[in-house]
């Protein structure tokens, strides 16, 4: 059983070798890409700094090219801050985090595709801010990427990370059930813990199409990053909790793959149907291509 | 794949398609034409054409075409650069029939020749050369390729593909194509390791040999 191809693999090498899952992540790796531990290691971190680096340069008055994004960030900001947030400062702060990072590719910021561009709030959103609020050196944010990334590879090679594929529950979905393993494994919890938090949350996003406003990567895709982000928190909780899937987390894959191919190509980045074919949608379309080229820009 | 194809790339967005592999396109038109252009006409097809304005595909291909990477932050500035450098851009539309839905025509000048690239970008920021100088072709610039544009004339792959061989390098895919008999042909060679500069000196010194370029994956080739 490959590491690579099942979450259940995964599993089996990490207890037979006697490593935590993220080091499975990362050897399996290194020896299919013939990259050294440290060398890994490096990329990895390097991938923790960019995430913060856009997520400190984010700026609220930055609004996209399409004028359909920006600023959303900033407004959850000051509610947070004003003390008002029913949920409390950390999920608050999830939720912005998730915004900010979203609008950051909507306005052609530098960003780290997790799994996708679309989708690259919902991993920094949970680690950066819980792993402040629970006071881990960054050693255990890069572990608990390579904990991701390993969901995410097998969730890529057994379904897909594309929403033009499978919908948005391969994007956001994949997000989420990544983010899931990685805040499982920086809570402490075990391998199976981490696996088990991923189907989760991945259940809880399953069917999600992907219906982009104007096909544009902006509307709903960055509010969806914040809904990924506590979708993750939610999971993770609940497994540390002890609280397991039914459905064990291939199984989960492997029917977010068939509802991707059940699912109508109108529903799958094309941007004629669900929320991209509504009537707000439909005018923000027909509006001049001029006012595009001629908008708001990039301010 | 990679786990760094799940945690990356690292890419200035918002789409690996639409934006990403754009500036990639750009990129290869660059290392075809053998450095900075000072003149492009871009050249947007199906849901490039579509949704390109506002994914900023533009932006990024002219970006590519100087020279900048996926993760420049630069790339929203490209038109404000290229204007600094002197370069002349302009873009429009096209109806590529059959091609993949992101495709686009470059056109670029500079020292008094041209380039034609037709590309298209399925995904991931990966992207597929399918048409050059109006011929068609295939090719990602994945693996070490070499493309040589020539005149059409008996003898010439032989000679093209023993100048390759005689540096022990294994070719896995070789492309042919010409407009006309006795006119232009391209050659479009995919190896298995690394193309040294000498193969390019080697092959520009045969006779009829209109143009060489190496792209070797992760480096810039002049
Ligand atoms: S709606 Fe589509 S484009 Fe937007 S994040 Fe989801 S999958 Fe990506």
């Amino acid at each position: 059983m490959s590491a690579v191809t099942s979450i259940a693999g995964l599993l089996k090498v990490s207890a037979e070798k006697k490593l935590p899952l993220w080091k499975t992540v990362q050897l399996t790796d290194c020896a299919e890409q013939d990259m050294s531990e440290a060398d890994s290691w490096e990329k990895m971190k390097n991938m923790l700094s960019v995430m913060r680096e856009a997520d400190q340069s984010y700026d609220s008055r930055r609004r996209s090219l399409s004028g359909l994004s920006g600023g959303d960030g900033g407004k959850m900001e000051d509610y947070v801050r004003s003390g008002r947030s029913i949920s409390g400062p950390l999920v608050g702060e999830i939720i912005a985090a998730a915004l900010r990072m979203g609008e950051c590719n909507a306005c052609m910021k530098r960003i780290v595709a997790a799994p996708t561009a679309g989708a690259c709030g919902v991993l920094p959103a949970v680690i950066i801010p819980c792993g402040k609020a629970m006071g881990l050196p960054d050693e255990r944010l890069i572990e608990a990427l390579y904990a991701a990334a390993g969901v995410g590879q097998v969730i890529a090679l057994r379904a897909s990370i594309s929403g033009a594929q499978s919908g948005c529950q391969a994007e956001i979905g994949a997000a989420s059930a990544m983010a899931a393993a990685a805040l499982t494994h920086m809570a402490g919890g075990t391998s199976q813990q981490i696996a088990n938090a991923s189907a989760l949350a991945l259940k809880s996003l399953l069917g999600l199409v992907c219906d982009p406003v104007g096909g544009l990567v902006e509307v709903p895709c960055v509010k969806r990053n914040a809904a990924g982000a506590v979708i993750a928190l939610t999971a993770a909780e609940m497994s540390l909790a002890g609280i397991e899937s039914r459905v064990p987390p291939d199984e989960v894959i492997d029917a977010m793959r068939e509802v991707g191919e059940k699912m109508s190509p109108t529903l799958r980045e094309t941007a004629e149907g669900g929320l991209a074919d509504t009537e707000t949608a439909r005018k923000f379309r027909e509006r001049d291509e001029a006012a595009i080229r001629h908008g708001p820009g990039l301010t | 794949m990679s786990i760094f194809d799940i945690l990356g790339p690292v890419m200035v967005g918002p789409s690996s398609s639409h934006t990403a592999g754009a500036v990639r396109m750009g990129q290869m038109t660059r290392r075809l034409l053998g450095g900075e252009p000072e003149s492009a006409e871009i050249l947007l097809s199906g849901s490039f054409a579509l949704t390109g304005e506002g994914h900023g595909t533009p932006r990024a291909i002219l970006a590519g075409l100087m020279g900048m990477d996926p993760d420049d932050e630069r790339i929203p500035q490209s038109f404000e650069l290229a204007g600094e450098h002197g370069i002349k851009f302009s873009f429009g539309t096209v109806n590529l029939r059959n091609a993949h839905p992101n495709s686009a025509l470059i056109r670029a000048k500079r020292d008094g020749r041209g380039v034609e690239v037709g590309a298209s970008s399925p995904g991931g920021g990966r992207i597929r050369v399918f048409s050059l100088d109006g011929l068609p072709t295939s090719f990602s610039g994945e693996v070490p390729t070499l493309i040589v544009r020539c005149e059409d004339r008996p003898g010439h792959v032989s000679r093209v593909t023993g100048a390759v061989a005689a540096q022990g390098i294994n070719m896995s895919k070789l492309q042919v194509e010409r407009d006309t008999r006795g006119g232009t042909a391209l050659m479009v060679i995919e190896c298995d390791q690394r193309i040294p500069y000498k193969v390019k000196v080697a092959i520009s010194a045969i006779e009829g040999i209109y143009n060489v370029t190496r792209l070797n994956p992760g480096e810039e080739s002049k």
